[in-house]
């Protein structure tokens, strides 16, 4: 019971950290922007006063000493005020929230595409030829650009084959390959981990116990190795939903799908901070929430962690590659 | 054995021919990489053209070529700075107060919790479009995982014997520093850089691929595809080159980088 109050304390407390630790950066993001903010924001076309400049920046609260702005800043977010965009004059939370539909369809397909290939791979492909196959895909997926495998399954089962639409959302069938696309260097990491696992797992004593008990290779990797494999597995998987909204950008451009990717993109080019804060903010609320989970999800697959308390980790250096 | 020998053997000559466009374009462009001709626009690979030309009928081949300065050098150099910053950073760290150690370390921990390219993502938003910040951009994304290397490698050579004898013979802290600790960590980034420098040039070319790095007419791979983007049902070769030679560097650097740390593992076993 003690060790589940500071599991609960632990997660709290880092939630909390992330969270203020990102609205703090979204907020250095709009005091470090070289030059102007009113001046990048009208574009350097624009002839505007000066007068009438300062009045934008009356307006946006510009003005203010950064302490005061700061203090403003952070109070909006916990009334979930995220903001104006300087360029579509909308609420920042306006503007995600009509594009986070087509963004949430696309990852979370993937994820599922992502799991159910690195499941598949690292369960089958465990030894001999299909091993080192499955090994090398893996190397080349891992190095090939996302954007470019992309480009090829475009050019392969659209342009090609034609056996998907080439672009644009109407039909379900559009969702297909750009969700594959955004899967594929997924499921190659953690099929990775997944099999160095459970090839640990059959190394350990206790296999060997199982085995003698005249348990089969197939029984022992679903009740057992699969288990202590999906430990490191998870920690990864967590660690890869953010890597999938940074691919969501790319994907969505290559095939020209509306969505979050889209909107951060044109905000990035157009300067639009507000609406980038906005989507910093996005992110790190996904990052504690799926940290949090995870975290609540561990214990229920290694019952050793249930005496530890809890802290968000990263994976090991070597994982993220 | 065999085939790890022979790839390693391929990626040290793929890098190789890689240098070698990057330092020397012309030697090997067959094409001015910049001169359009429309009378041959969209032409398919073939003798004239070896890997075909694109709209405004270049020379794919030899943008490819040339785009490897580009390219290559940005992850490169944003690999390096990663490295120095790394060092210097980790290191201070690794020999700073508890409270400041544990402060940076946390700090990076949330910085490693999210992944390389956002953060690049991130960081061009801020500062805005273009190469010098792309390649920024790609730094500060890496620099964490060095800082944190650096940080505990030091920590171990702090109290290992070559390090106290060097301090009981009365050599100054900066000097045992420079020459008996930084060299020895610099080694072991070094090792994770060669791998590391992968990850760097994907997340500079997506960065181009967006539009936020190099501009039109420069040759760059990644621009390079997303020009491509638009007549893929007639002329993939536009887009298809520059994405192998990313994979193929970007694979090179890979083998090269896990043999070497199989080495020095194996070395240190």
């Amino acid at each position: 019971m003690r060790h589940a109050l500071i599991r609960t304390a632990g997660i709290a407390a880092s939630a909390v950290l992330v969270l203020w630790g990102a609205a703090t950066l979204a907020f250095l993001a709009f005091r470090i922007i070289p030059g102007d903010a009113v001046s990048v924001m009208l574009g350097p076309q624009a002839k505007v006063s000066e007068a009438v400049k300062a009045g934008v920046r009356a307006e946006l609260g510009l003005d203010r000493p950064p302490l005061e702005q700061y203090v403003s800043y952070v109070g909006g977010l916990l009334r979930g005020d995220l903001g104006t965009s300087y360029q579509l004059r909308m609420p920042v939370s306006e503007v995600i929230g009509r594009q986070l539909g087509p963004t949430l369809q696309l990852t979370v397909l993937a994820l599922l595409i992502a799991i159910l290939i690195a499941l598949v791979v690292a369960l089958l492909a465990r030894r001999g030829l299909a091993r080192a196959v499955v090994v090398t895909g893996e190397l080349i997926v891992l190095s090939s650009p996302v954007f470019w495998i992309g480009i090829v399954l475009l050019a392969v089962f659209a342009f090609g084959l034609g056996w998907f639409p080439v672009a644009g959302t109407r039909s379900p069938a559009t969702v297909v390959l750009p969700a594959l696309t955004l899967a594929l260097p997924v499921s190659a990491l953690i099929s990775q981990v997944l099999r160095d696992g459970i090839d640990e797992a059959e190394r350990q004593p206790f296999a060997e116990t199982v085995r003698s008990r005249g348990a089969g290779p197939a029984r022992l990797v679903l009740r057992h190795s699969l288990r202590h494999g999906a430990a490191g597995a998870l920690t990864l998987t967590a660690y890869l939903i953010g890597s999938l909204l940074g691919g969501a950008v790319l994907v969505e451009t290559v095939f020209a799908r509306p969505g979050l990717g889209r909107v951060t993109l044109t905000a990035i080019v157009d300067r639009d901070l507000p609406v980038v804060a906005g989507v910093i903010m996005l992110s790190a609320a996904v990052f504690v929430v799926v940290n949090v989970v995870v975290e609540l999800l561990h214990p229920l697959i290694d019952p050793r962690l249930r005496v530890r308390p809890a802290a968000f980790e990263a994976p090991a250096i070597e994982e993220r590659r | 054995m065999i085939a790890r020998r022979t790839a390693l053997i391929l990626a040290v000559m793929f890098l190789a021919a890689v240098a070698l466009a990057a330092l020397f374009p012309d030697a090997l462009a067959t094409h001015d990489p910049l001169r359009a001709d429309v009378r041959s626009a969209l032409e398919a690979p073939g003798a004239a053209h070896l890997f075909g030309t694109d709209q405004s009928g270049r020379d794919v081949f030899s943008r490819v070529v040339h785009g490897a300065g580009r390219s290559v050098g940005i992850g490169l150099l944003a690999t390096l700075l990663a490295v120095a910053v790394g060092l210097v950073l980790g290191s201070l760290s690794g020999v700073a107060p508890r409270l400041l150690d544990s402060a940076a370390m946390r700090a990076t921990d949330i910085l490693l919790a999210f992944p390389e390219f956002l953060i690049a993502l991130i960081v061009v938003a801020v500062l805005g479009p273009g190469p010098v910040n792309v390649a920024i951009a790609v730094t500060i994304a890496a620099v964490p995982v060095y800082i944190r290397l650096a940080r505990t490698q030091t920590r171990t050579l702090r109290i290992a014997e070559h390090v106290e004898a060097a301090r009981i013979l009365g050599v100054g802290p900066v000097r045992t520093f420079t020459r008996h600790v930084a060299p020895a960590v610099l080694g072991s980034l070094s090792v994770l850089a060669t791998i590391g420098i992968g990850s760097s040039i994907l997340a500079a070319a997506g960065l181009s691929f967006l539009g936020l790095g190099p501009s039109e007419p420069a040759p760059e791979w990644g621009l390079m595809l997303s020009g491509g983007r638009n007549v893929l049902g007639r002329a993939w070769w536009i887009s298809v080159f520059p994405g192998l030679a990313i994979t193929l560097t970007v694979i090179s650097a890979t083998v090269i980088g896990r043999s070497l740390r199989a080495r020095v593992e194996g070395r240190r076993a």
